[in-house]
């Protein structure tokens, strides 16, 4: 059994989160209770079927105004899979969410709604779902119910998605489209007989055909040293345990390894998972490793296999995805979160904006304004051993924290 | 010597159809532990007996080894605990050779901060709040770890891993900062402290198929066990505690049940259930049709329920 996380993207009123209540329905996922008060709330309201959305729609504000504005998480499994939805909001002014969702994503879902047909929010939601390479984007068509299951519809809003295909980054990101209509259940779930016309998987049967070859294995392990286990117990005497994560590939005992910055080489000689000893280190495994040599090895530090450096550098140039109130400037100085790893660093020059929506650059920035989307080049205060996002999520990628605030304010994606 | 990754992909309960994700989001809960360690001066653990604070303990355990926990565990004791809980918990609390902290929200009514509620419904649920932000001022705690996780509730779902309070204790929820990847950012102010959720993306299925396999030790009310109980409001309550209310109508009778969470006493309601393993336990809550909080009277107080107690500061 596997697990699959997917993002949400739609506008306003396109029925998100009607399409995932319907999801929890007919996978049988609501439990009665919750039933029972979806059923009593969509009475109260005066509705004569069931209003899903309010499976999800967590904060009172958000059922107030009935819209999404925080992501959600939301759980639900099949007899092969197992689901993670963030559910994030479609507002202009929420982009930051989408970004963050997609963050933690291997699959996307876009919205349309079948009457409005692609507009400039779809493209947004294409754009960062593209910029942060999630593997597969299933474009869900909905509301096909208000338009007569027309195919004719259906493949007009198909031939202009397929005009933003084209000018993509990320060529290899595979996209499905699917009609459905979240409210009726067509082809959510089940099989509908108002489409005949349409001969492909229905929005559960495709996500659970997905294949989960991993985008994050690249061959290329990274050991970010999180924290220093130092017992100094009688049986553990001299034990200097290095904790963390293991990113890109695998590292195994009697690795010849080199510890960044300081470039001194030794082999590894232990890995541990709790207090048992193994001889390989899987990708995303959380282990304890020791050195064959005694070397110094402290925090933000990072290990990684000898011939596989990744760069060291005290300058970057990245794509930015700005996130806070208070604006970006060039000059301005900021901490940058590598991994777990702190650095001091000042903007250097805002090269251009994106607009987020296919329309082309914008030169001459100086400042970015929260949802701008830019190429930026930041100095920082020492080097940090990055790879490019393209070859590395997650080394390739990092945070901007305003140290006034203490807010995330940024994420980048390093060329 | 072992293969980790053929322990990663196989976990070892495959067949019993849980989550096999248990074994990515322990390595991703193991993680976050040493994020809280390495990021934080004054880090402690919420513990309340209760079977996810026990797993968050096994996680912490693994994290540190062969070193100790780094942190103590903290008890906000409402005086209605179950027995059981809290002789499990200083037998824990002793194997493990580490400090805990408890403090009573009886002193908190004692010194008129809180008054206690009356009535049918009176819980010490809410209380608590006031108990646990007094303790985090007293020991200047930086970090506060709990077991809560995203499936439980509406507005968990919406909780970060990290989730900032300011000096009041408060959540705010719709200024919370974005969570990318897998990075943590812990930066606060003094006087902020940050509450961290380790098995956020845990299920109710995760945690006891986790426990299964661990073979961690819970406290026996989670297990069907003879209770005198009464009905009301469709759930089943214990009469064999004074702090839970009963009115004189309100008839005991003598029922197979078991806790399916373990609150303050007074808002934890039985289900009628015959599992007396964990793993007719696994194999029930597998098939249930009732959510996990379907029997916390705390939560259907109103629709909105959580999201206010988490303004106010509750865990």
């Amino acid at each position: 059994m596997e697990v699959l996380k997917i993002a949400t993207a739609g506008s306003v009123d396109d029925g998100k989160s009607t399409l995932i209540g319907r999801l929890l329905y007919d996978t049988k996922s609501l439990t009665d209770d919750k039933l029972e008060a979806i059923e009593k709330t969509s009475k109260q309201k005066g509705y004569d079927y069931l209003d899903f959305s309010l499976a999800t729609d967590g904060l009172v504000a958000e059922r107030e105004q009935g819209i999404t504005i925080d992501v959600a998480h939301i759980y639900f499994s099949t007899a092969s899979k197992s689901y993670i939805i963030a559910d994030t909001p479609g507002h202009v002014e929420y982009t930051r969410n989408m970004v963050t969702g997609a963050s933690t994503s291997q699959a996307a879902i876009i919205l349309i709604d079948a009457r409005k047909g692609v507009i400039e929010q779809t493209n947004r939601h294409f754009f960062i779902n593209n910029l942060l390479r999630v593997k597969d984007v299933i474009v869900a068509i909905n509301k096909m119910d208000l338009v007569d299951y027309s195919q004719e519809v259906f493949n007009n809003i198909k031939a202009d998605f397929e005009k933003l295909m084209d000018k993509r980054d990320y060529q290899e990101q595979k996209i499905t489209f699917i009609p459905v209509s979240a409210l009726k259940g067509d082809n959510v779930v089940n099989r509908t007989e108002n489409m005949t016309w349409y001969q492909g998987q229905t929005l559960l049967e495709h996500l659970e055909e997905l294949d989960l070859q991993d985008i994050y294995n690249t061959g290329t392990p990274r050991f970010p040293v999180q924290y220093v286990v130092r017992p100094k117990t009688e049986e553990f005497h001299d034990f200097r345990g290095f904790t963390g994560k293991v990113y890109g590939g695998e590292l195994n005992v009697g690795d010849e390894i080199v510890v960044l910055p300081s470039m001194t080489r030794s082999k590894i000689k232990n890995i541990y998972f709790y207090n048992e000893e193994y001889k390989t280190a899987p990708r995303r495994s959380s282990v304890t490793i020791t050195l064959e040599d005694e070397v110094n090895v402290s925090r933000g530090d990072m290990l990684v296999k000898v011939g596989d450096l990744p760069t060291i550098d005290k300058q970057l140039t990245a794509t930015v995805s700005w996130m806070d109130s208070s604006s970006l400037t060039t000059g301005g100085k900021y901490v940058v979160q590598h991994g777990i790893n702190k650095v001091l660093a000042k903007v250097d020059t805002i090269e251009h904006k994106i607009n987020p929506d296919y329309s082309g650059i914008e030169a001459n920035a100086t400042t970015l304004q929260m949802n701008d989307i830019a190429k930026v080049r930041l100095k920082l205060n020492r080097p940090i051993f990055y790879d490019s996002f393209k070859d590395h999520r997650t080394n390739g990628s990092f945070i901007i924290i305003d140290s006034r605030t203490n807010n995330t304010a940024g994420v980048g994606f390093i060329e | 010597m072992n293969t980790l990754t053929e322990e990663i992909q196989s976990p070892a309960v495959l067949s019993l159809g849980e989550r096999p994700m248990a074994n990515a989001l322990e390595h991703e809960a193991i993680y976050i532990f040493r994020e809280v360690a390495a990021q934080f001066e004054r880090p402690v653990l919420l513990f309340s007996g209760g079977k996810d604070s026990i797993t968050l303990v096994r996680l912490a355990q693994k994290a540190f080894w062969p070193a100790k926990i780094p942190f103590p565990l903290m008890h906000i004791d409402t005086g209605h605990n179950f027995p059981e809980t809290i002789e499990f918990r200083d037998r824990l609390v002793e194997e493990l050779g580490v400090e805990l902290i408890v403090r009573n929200v009886q002193d908190s009514i004692d010194q008129g901060k809180v008054i206690e509620e009356t009535g049918k419904y009176a819980s010490r649920n809410m209380l608590q709040t006031t108990t646990l932000l007094d303790a985090i001022e007293e020991f200047k705690f930086d970090a506060c770890i709990g077991g809560a996780r995203r499936d439980e509730e509406k507005a968990r779902a919406k909780e970060r891993i990290f989730s900032v309070r300011d000096d009041f204790g408060q959540w705010d929820e719709k200024n919370q900062r974005p969570e990318l990847f897998d990075m943590l950012n812990g930066e606060i102010e003094i006087g902020q402290n940050v509450r961290v959720f380790p098995i956020s993306n845990w299920t109710e299925l995760d945690v006891w198929s986790y426990i299964q396999k661990e073979n961690i030790e819970i406290p026996s009310i989670y297990f069907a066990h003879k209770r005198n109980v009464f009905l009301r409001d469709g759930l089943i309550w214990s009469a064999e505690d004074e702090v839970v209310f009963r009115a004189e109508d309100e008839t005991v009778e003598e029922k197979m049940v078991r806790f399916r969470t373990v609150g303050d006493m007074s808002c934890t309601a039985a289900v009628e259930s015959y599992a007396d393993t964990i793993d007719k336990v696994v194999a029930e809550i597998r098939d249930s049709k009732i959510s996990e909080r379907g029997a916390r009277i705390d939560d259907k107080r109103s629709e909105a329920a959580m999201e206010k107690r988490k303004q106010q500061g509750y865990f």
